[in-house]
């Protein structure tokens, strides 16, 4: 199966407030149509690795590669036309911006990439709502929506780009268990029916293991 | 690759959301911008109403014949190393008049840089009219080369300079010894000179300066009745009044006449040296005071989009990890700052120029200007365009420097740190 993002010796080192290295030689390759999690303590890494195959942090040794080309070293707007294009974010927290409305929310990405016109987004975006079921939402301000609603327009502006692979940092963390159910099973959806690569890092056990794959990480190396 | 459609619209919902911030921010350049044309407009119509009264009226060099005593001596000449002392020195009795005037005027109508140069005839006289007697001053010009060269009729309260060419044995009164004399136009005066003649002219106008001292001495005739008065010909000429093409070659040109002729040329600038300053002064508050306003507005600017980024944290971070580079950013908070610049810059320019407006149409009654009825005011397009550039260059520096802090912003430090 094709490699959509493949890692080798990645370390990472903190030098405030004491020099302290978070990552040890990690070597981790995620497959297209792969749903993985990352698990692991509360300092062990886990949010940093993501940051840095996120292609956000760019301040590590060893190399990384995304659908096979290398990324390290590349300048910060070649970094993001690459996030733009194949890879899609979603956080604990939603940010989204509050003064727009759920439709340009999502469809902002897009806009950016600039590939296709604006009646080509604006139907992507609507289709993407209609998958996970807020279309109804489209024309209503982000601030006025509710918090499992807000994490679904996340999921969907994630996706407007059609990326290669989706990252998440903790996406169920500040939601209850029905909208993280939800939440859950949107992934695991887009993992099956559309062959997308997920990688997910979790605290929640249940969450992992519904997951294809989970990587364990423990004093900033890959254990499992 | 810059995708300024996206980029506008995102700083367009910021300004529209953050409204009273955005209006806040707007007012301050316009109340700069405005104050800054209406002061420039004011001031400079100012100084160019005071360069009219006084610069315009003078000539640019005066050229006379002083009386004064040789530098030397010819007991000096004869003993030049000797120490020699001469008691009661007099100068020797002279006319008035400048020795062969008209190949001289004709000689500085032919230099490049002269504009005109006019001769006149100056006389001590007596105004008389019935009983009374007053010492005064009478002018014989050329009155229509005066109106043309040097404004003479900005001075004529009543009557026309025209009227003194046409007129023969006319006189133009100046207001005070009009009033003092409770003459008017119309009526007769007679005026006698040092050697005894009299001769009674028309009075076709009346002239007012503004400067008592003047109006209560002197009055203007045509230069021909001058002379026929005191007797003289037509070459006797007392005073020469030189316009330049450039004021500032006043200096040289007059040094280079008193060589060469051996007369007494005053230029303009030894003149009227206070004024020159008083002039600078006057432009160099101007502009402190507007730009002191325009910096002010500034820095408004410049706090409002520092407490914007503040707020915008968050949607720095995300724009950030979904793709939008630094300098998206950059340009997002940027062009926020240049749209508040142009539209408070150019509200700025409207309210200026209606604030002009109104001064311009404000009464302005004085006595030592008759010929202002409003306040000055200088309608230059070159201060409207001075003002909206100050304004695009202080609020794309007001919005420089909180963007390239929100170009800074490191989206994985906001996102870890929630």
């Amino acid at each position: 199966m094709e490699t959509v993002l493949h890692t080798k010796n990645i370390n990472k080192y903190f030098n405030n407030p004491v020099p302290f290295q978070v990552l040890k030689d990690i070597n981790l390759s995620v497959k297209k149509g792969e749903f993985a999690s990352i698990m692991g303590k509360s300092g062990c890494g886990k949010s940093t690795l993501l940051y840095i195959l996120s292609t956000m942090d760019s301040d590590y040794e060893g190399e990384l590669f995304i659908n096979g080309d290398l990324i390290t070293g590349q300048d910060g707007d070649t970094l993001s036309r690459i996030r733009n294009e194949h890879i899609g974010f979603v956080f604990q927290f939603h940010y989204l911006l509050s003064e727009f409305t759920v439709l340009e929310n999502v469809m902002l990405p897009a806009k950016k990439l600039a590939i296709k016109s604006y009646q080509e987004i604006t139907h992507d975006a609507m289709e993407k709502l209609q998958m996970l079921h807020i279309d109804h939402l489209a024309n209503k301000r982000a601030s006025r929506v509710s918090g499992g609603e807000k994490q679904r327009i996340a999921i969907a502006r994630a996706l407007i780009n059609n990326p290669t692979l989706i990252m998440g940092d903790e996406p169920t963390g500040n939601l209850d268990s029905y909208n993280a159910d939800n939440v859950l099973d949107i992934f695991r959806q887009l993992s099956d029916e559309q062959g997308l690569s997920l990688l997910i890092v979790t605290h929640d056990t249940d969450f992992a293991s519904r997951t294809d794959r989970i990587i364990t990480m423990s004093d900033g190396r890959i254990i499992s | 690759m810059i995708n300024w459609r996206v980029i506008l619209s995102i700083a367009k919902t910021h300004l529209v959301s953050k409204r009273k911030q955005t209006i806040t921010a707007g007012l301050g350049v316009t109340f700069g911008i405005g104050a800054y044309i209406t002061l420039v407009c004011f001031m400079t119509g100012l100084n160019g109403m005071l360069d009219d009264l006084i610069l315009n009226q003078t000539p640019h060099i005066h050229i006379f014949n002083e009386i004064e005593p040789s530098q030397e001596q010819p007991l000096e000449q004869k003993f030049k190393d000797a120490l020699t002392q001469i008691h009661s020195i007099r100068p020797k009795q002279r006319k008035k008049n400048i020795h062969n005037a008209f190949p001289l005027i004709q000689n500085l109508a032919n230099n490049r840089d002269v504009m005109a140069a006019l001769p006149q005839v100056s006389a001590q006289i007596f105004y008389i009219s019935g009983s009374i007697e007053l010492g005064g001053n009478l002018t014989g010009i050329l009155p229509n080369e005066e109106v043309t060269y040097f404004n003479f009729d900005k001075y004529v309260v009543s009557g026309t300079p025209q009227a003194l060419e046409n007129t023969p044995n006319s006189i133009l009164l100046g207001a005070g010894v009009a009033k003092k004399m409770s003459l008017s136009v119309g009526d007769r005066i007679q005026v006698r000179t040092a050697s005894g003649v009299v001769k009674p002219l028309k009075i076709i106008g009346i002239f007012q300066s503004g400067v008592t001292e003047i109006d209560n001495v002197f009055s203007y005739s045509n230069i021909k009745t001058v002379q026929q008065l005191l007797g003289e010909p037509q070459s006797y000429v007392t005073d020469i009044n030189v316009k330049l093409f450039d004021m500032e070659k006043a200096g040289s040109l007059s040094r280079k006449l008193e060589e060469q002729y051996d007369l007494k040329a005053i230029d303009i600038k030894t003149a009227n040296a206070q004024f020159e300053t008083g002039t600078t002064i006057r432009n160099l508050i101007t502009y402190a005071v507007s730009i002191t306003l325009l910096i002010v507005a500034g820095f408004g600017i410049y706090n409002i989009l520092n407490m914007l980024i503040y707020e915008k944290m968050n949607d720095i971070a995300i724009l950030k990890a979904t793709g939008f580079s630094g300098k998206d950013v950059q340009y997002i908070f940027m062009s926020q700052a240049i749209i508040i610049g142009i539209l408070g810059g150019v509200l700025g320019l409207i309210v200026g120029f209606l604030l002009s407006m109104a001064i311009d149409n404000t009464p302005f009654v004085t006595e030592a200007l008759p010929t202002i009825t409003t306040y000055p005011i200088n309608h230059n397009p070159v201060f409207y365009i001075i003002g909206i550039v100050f304004a695009l260059i202080a609020t794309f520096f007001a919005g420089y420097f909180p963007a390239r802090k929100a170009r800074k912003i490191d989206p994985v430090q906001i996102i870890r740190g929630q």
